[in-house]
């Protein structure tokens, strides 16, 4: 480990043992906000560990988060919680594998458009199963878990998925999705197993997102299809995660931060307009962000460090 | 047989709103999500010249679809076309396209309904039983097909037996080609995206004849429209127009023979089934 | 000395109707470096990609070792020990000097990782001549660097067989020398060397055979001063078809 790699760690450290207090001293509105933003943060860069290197946009987030809810939901009365979220992990890697094995035969705009459809689809099934077979709306999750509970369970969950998300920066893997997104053709003639290295982050990615849907589950007390596996989350996160930036682990971070504050305001104040502020963040992203608020930073910071070591490189 | 015809009724007016899409997405390559809002626009359009100024939604297609071409041709000219300028790579470009679109999904969702409501929407027009081989139908359904059988078949003309026609389905097969044999690819692109747009907003207008419609149905219309494109093969009008009553026919199966509540289950299904073993298509040919 | 470390038997590869390489078969000793010349279009890239799994082949073996390896998928064969540049240039170009010749080292044959994968690295870009401009950024590279850094990184995954497709291509008279200097040294070295090439001097300079192909299937073999001088060759390079 180097000097500024241990002084990161430290500082990250410090942080996460400050907002680990944080229920303490607040509550209400500004907790509620803190979990919120708490909860894209986990969402956000659990699905950059995946669509960030590969470049595929995955809208199977409301998919795996509904997994993590519905394993809690129906495991809340045997099991307890925390066993229930690694169960909620376990059941979003295993979704994972079997998307991502099935989905490597289709790519680009059709990997898009399959994880929506299979979202979907995944939804209509389980109220069709719920309604039809077990013949009710929803299954309850009573727990005695605030909100301030939940924040930590979360933030506990934001620091595995940077750990985990660093570790795979430093092993074969992470460097084999760095080679994979130069040159995927490279990449498979210098040894690298592109699908499967695809699938095994697929299902780190996944498994992150079900256990934060899991961690939600007493949230909702109530837990039905319609709200555990709610399609605008998973544009939301795609949303938030592009306006941070998904060239670096904690860029993300910088996205949701902001888009939480004005979203909540949002639709405090103006419910009726969220779609169109959305549609308005989509379309910014594309044209004014193409890489994100840190990747614009990176760019004018890089194009400073041009100007001033113009003088000192020579070659021709 | 009474499921068959109301199936393929009903797929008449999905095959226009798909005949939009695979023009935009087979000749302009850009897959535009945004699709199923053209198509709502459309039967809010249709509904107010109807209720408003008593104009019937088949006259109003002459209104509706011109304004169709307009504005799809604007939101190509102006924000599609630099997409298109600026990408390095296609993958690039249709990453860039579906946010994009979802961006004006979203957007134009978004103001149709802070416009018109979240409330569902219908007018009666020609709403009378018509007898068909001993058994009725509503005489709206049957208009309605009639009049996208007319529209696809002056498309299909269109296409295939004038020279513009031509030009455009060479730059679906090969736009570097096209541009060798001096076809404008950027305007053709153009012309076709607004020509899908018009199309898909014939469809959302014929629609609403016997549809109960509301602001924001778009997204699953695109996803319907998205079913049949790739199940007909990108750019493939055939194909499309096929895959339309297919689509038709097996929505009105599952809703009355299994359970009205798995249709947009089985549509999905559906959907994911196709995407995963005939990405290209059921019916083999590859046009795009 | 065993068998041939490489076996290419009746090898056919169509395209639709093309067919581009027409049941060619040649075989590889250990050690060697063999021509592979003809004119352009002829299916010698097209063979490339078939030993590499770039492509599978349509009908024909091919083995290395007396394994069969034709169908396998590349990332198989480059474990297997079959490394290659590319006609066309693949470089990883977000990625430096050093990190592109890793990248061969690390999932191939060699299977090298962290300081023992930077150190081959860093020996190999020596080799090439880069050992200056390691930390450089692969979209800052002349084309030539590209090259030489193509060439670092497969022989980083220290293959059994290299491929080289037209890697003396666009050089100038100077550089050209230099790099037949270099593919001799690596030749002189045991390195078993199949090369696609239409700069005659270079082939003739390097290698002891040579497989002539035209328009998809094998017109000779052998000695490559015997080979060049016979007219069916000269015939087909100057276009007899
Ligand atoms: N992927 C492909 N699909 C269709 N045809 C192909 C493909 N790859 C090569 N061909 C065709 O196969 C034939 C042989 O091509 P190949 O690239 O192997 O020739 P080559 O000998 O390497 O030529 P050159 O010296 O110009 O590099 C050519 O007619 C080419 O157009
Ligand atoms: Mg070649």
């Amino acid at each position: 480990m180097t000097r500024s790699e241990g002084l990161t760690l430290f500082t990250a450290a410090a942080a996460f043992a400050a907002l680990a207090a944080l229920p303490f001293v607040t509550e209400g509105f500004y907790l509620t906000l803190a979990v919120n933003m708490a909860l894209y943060i986990a969402l956000c860069t659990a699905w950059t560990l995946f669509s960030g290197p590969t470049h595929l946009v995955s809208l199977a987030t409301a998919a795996f988060f509904g997994i993590g809810t519905y394993s809690v939901a129906i495991g809340i009365e045997i099991l307890p919680f925390p066993l229930l979220i690694l169960c909620g992990g376990v059941a979003g890697a295993l979704f994972a594998a079997l998307v991502g094995a099935a989905t490597l035969r289709v790519s680009g705009a059709y990997f898009v458009i399959f994880t929506l459809g299979l979202a979907e689809l995944t939804r209509q099934v389980v109220a069709y199963l719920q309604t039809k077979v077990f013949g009710s709306m929803g299954l309850f999750v009573l727990t005695d878990h605030g909100e301030g509970d939940l924040f930590r369970y979360l933030l506990g969950l934001i620091a595995a998925i940077f750990l985990v998300g660093w570790l795979i920066g430093r092993a074969r893997l992470g460097f084999a999705m760095r080679v994979i997104g130069n040159d995927e053709v490279v990449a498979r003639h210098f040894g690298i197993e592109v699908a499967r290295s695809k699938v095994i982050l697929f299902m780190v990615s996944g498994a992150f997102i079900a256990m934060v849907g899991a961690i939600m589950a007493p949230r909702y007390a109530y837990i039905e299809p319609q709200s555990a596996f709610n399609p605008t989350m998973s544009f939301l996160v795609v949303i938030m995660a592009l306006l941070g930036g998904t060239r670096r682990l904690w860029g993300p971070l910088v996205g949701v931060v902001p888009f939480t504050i004005v979203a909540d305001f949002i639709s405090a104040n103006f419910p009726d307009h969220f779609n169109v502020i959305i549609g308005l963040a989509f379309l910014a992203v594309v044209y004014l962000l193409k890489d994100g608020v840190t990747g614009a930073i990176e760019q004018a910071l890089g194009r400073r460090r041009r100007a001033a070591s113009v003088t000192g490189e020579g070659r021709a | 047989m009474e499921i068959l015809i109301t199936g393929v009724l009903l797929g008449g007016t999905y095959a226009l709103i798909a005949l939009g899409l695979t023009l935009q997405y087979g000749v302009a390559r850009i897959m535009n999500l945004a699709n199923g809002e053209t198509l709502v626009a459309a039967c809010f359009g249709a509904w107010l010249l109807f209720t408003a100024a008593q104009i019937s939604p088949l006259w109003g297609l002459l209104i509706i679809a011109p304004l169709g071409f307009v504005a799809n041709g604007l939101i190509y000219a102006g924000l599609l076309r630099p997409l298109v300028r600026r990408a390095v790579t296609q993958g690039a470009l249709e990453v860039d396209a579906i946010l994009a679109t979802f961006g004006l999904l979203f957007l134009f969702e978004g103001a149709m309904h802070l416009i018109f409501g979240g409330s569902f929407f219908n007018y009666q027009f020609l709403a009378v039983p018509f007898e068909l081989l001993g058994e009725s139908y509503a005489l709206n359904r049957v208009v309605a097909f009639a009049a996208a059988a007319i529209i696809s078949v002056l498309l299909a003309f269109f296409l295939y037996r004038t020279r513009f026609g031509t030009a455009i389905r060479a730059v679906a097969v090969d736009p570097d080609a096209a541009r060798l044999v001096a076809i404008d690819v950027e305007f053709v692109a153009l012309f076709a995206f607004a020509l899908g747009g018009a199309i898909t907003a014939c469809g959302g207008a014929l629609l609403s004849t016997f549809y109960t419609f509301e602001a924001s149905m778009g997204g699953i219309f695109m996803i319907k429209a998205l079913i049949i494109v790739i199940m007909g093969g990108v750019g493939d009008v055939r194909g499309a127009v096929l895959a339309a009553l297919i689509l038709g026919v097996i929505e009105t199966l599952v809703a009355s023979l299994v359970d009205p509540g798995l249709t947009l289950t089985a549509t999905y299904g559906l959907f994911v089934t196709i995407l995963l073993f005939r990405p290209q298509g059921l019916f083999g040919g590859a046009a795009g | 000395m065993s068998g041939p470390i490489l076996e290419v038997a009746s090898l056919s590869k169509a395209f639709g109707g093309l067919v581009a390489v027409n049941d060619v078969s040649f075989a590889l000793a250990e050690g060697e470096l063999l021509g592979l010349i003809g004119p352009n279009g002829s299916g010698k890239t097209t063979t490339m990609n078939l030993v590499s799994g770039a492509l599978a082949p349509t009908a024909g073996e091919i083995r290395l070792d007396g394994a069969p390896i034709s169908g396998l998928s590349p990332s198989v064969i480059s474990r297997a020990g079959v490394a290659r540049t590319f006609q066309l240039v693949r470089v990883l170009p977000g990625m430096t000097a050093v990190e592109n010749v890793v990248a061969g080292a690390v999932f191939s044959r060699a299977g090298l990782w962290g300081v023992a994968a930077e150190a081959t690295a860093r020996r190999l870009l020596g080799r090439v001549g880069l050992e200056e401009r390691a930390e450089l950024p692969l979209s800052a590279m002349t084309y030539i660097d590209q090259k030489r850094v193509e060439l670092a990184r497969a022989l980083a995954a220290d293959p059994r067989v290299l491929l080289l497709d037209e890697w003396l291509a666009g050089l100038n008279p100077t550089e050209l020398q230099t790099a037949i200097e270099l593919l001799k040294e690596i030749h002189a070295d045991g390195m078993t060397i199949i090369m696609v090439e239409h700069v005659m001097d270079a082939i003739r300079s390097l290698c002891d055979r040579c497989v002539v192909m035209n328009t998809g299937a094998k017109i000779a073999e052998g000695d490559t001063a015997a080979v060049l001088a016979d007219p069916h060759v000269m015939a087909a390079y100057l276009g007899d078809e």
